[in-house]
């Protein structure tokens, strides 16, 4: 147990993460990686609650979470985070007590905060990657921005109604950021429904924390320089090549190919 | 050539995709020939700027030539969490 708390995972194979260990891509080492690994996720609604949950399973080690709104009756349709009897509490608060529940041997860091231009940046620090759960444009561009800055990779996923949207990007290691993909619109865009079936964040978020337990133990192939597309209620699902934009505002487009 | 519509833009032109006999060297042009053909289209192409493009999976821009493409994608960030 001691082992674990230094981010060294127990390697018995009936322990925590035995069918980890027991997985060629991940084994001892990706589990060590995962342990040694700080994941900082914005936003612990929707997206936020599947990324949060899988991630703290799977033993990453430091788990950072930002959000400063509190839990509402109409989240818990498909924020499974959160509960009934929460309500009316902060998210973060929530989050931290059902996250220690699933795992008590990693270090969780609730940020009852909005980010912000002025926040962001502490925020970033000292994290591996950081996965925008986010609600907003505004907000999305704000993040990518930091990251950019940073040079932290972004894990961005997004959704709507029935379908949703991931991609990597990291300009520093090569690729596009996030606005070489979005530019930043100079008008908002149109408001679209709130509306979303309860299981699509499930669907989105989980696919999320999947491709972050990747990164930081080399897994298969990342999803940097490619965007994948999930329509769930027409069964469509595209991964597009996305590329650096030349003259981008925030990256400059220099990336290069993946 | 199959055309594909995402999020709020499959929610403007009723559906998820089409398939479409065209003569439009790019998709500029391909998106001007669809707004003349009905106000669904010219509603949900209203701002082009707001939308992106992918050619047989590669995002690409509104000027990008047509010949040999099979499939042309269209669609916005989405911004839910």
């Amino acid at each position: 147990m001691g082992a674990e708390m230094d981010g060294l995972p127990n390697f018995d194979p009936e322990g925590r993460y035995g069918r980890h260990l027991i997985l060629p891509e991940i084994g001892p080492e990706g589990q060590t990686r995962l342990g040694r690994a700080s994941v900082l996720v914005i936003g612990t609604g929707g997206l936020g609650a599947p990324v949060l949950l899988y991630l703290a399973a799977a033993g990453v080690g430091r788990l950072g979470f930002a959000d400063d709104d509190v839990v509402s009756l109409s989240n818990l349709q498909r924020q499974v985070l959160h509960s009934t009897p929460r309500v009316g509490d902060l998210k973060t608060h929530s989050a931290r007590d059902r996250l220690a529940d699933l795992n008590p041997e990693i270090r969780l860091e609730p940020h009852a905060l909005r980010v912000s231009a002025e926040n962001i940046g502490a925020l970033l620090e000292g994290h591996d990657l950081v996965i925008d759960c986010t609600d907003t444009l505004p907000a999305r561009h704000l993040i990518n921005r930091a990251c950019v800055a940073a040079g932290v990779p972004l894990l961005s996923g997004a959704i709507a109604q029935w379908e949703g949207q991931i991609g990597l990007y990291h300009p520093a290691s090569g690729g596009p950021c996030y606005a070489c993909v979005f530019p930043e619109p100079e008008a908002p865009p149109p408001v679209q429904s709130k509306g979303v079936v309860g299981a699509l964040p499930g669907v989105v978020g989980a696919r999320m924390a999947l491709e972050a337990i990747k990164f930081p133990t080399g897994a298969g192939a990342r999803l940097k320089g490619k965007l994948w597309m999930v329509d769930t209620l027409w069964n469509a699902e595209r991964l597009m090549v996305t590329r650096p934009r030349a003259n981008c505002p925030v990256c400059g487009g220099k990336g290069g190919s993946c | 050539m199959d055309i594909l519509y995402f999020a709020w833009l499959r929610e403007r032109v009723g559906v998820p995709r089409e398939e479409l006999e065209t003569q439009a060297a790019t998709v500029a042009e391909l998106v001007a020939e669809l707004v003349a053909r009905e106000p669904r289209y010219a509603t949900a192409f209203s701002d082009p700027s707001v939308l992106r493009v992918a050619l047989d999976q590669e995002l690409a821009g509104f000027d990008a030539p047509l010949a040999g493409v099979r499939e042309v994608a269209f669609f916005p960030p989405m911004t839910g969490g």
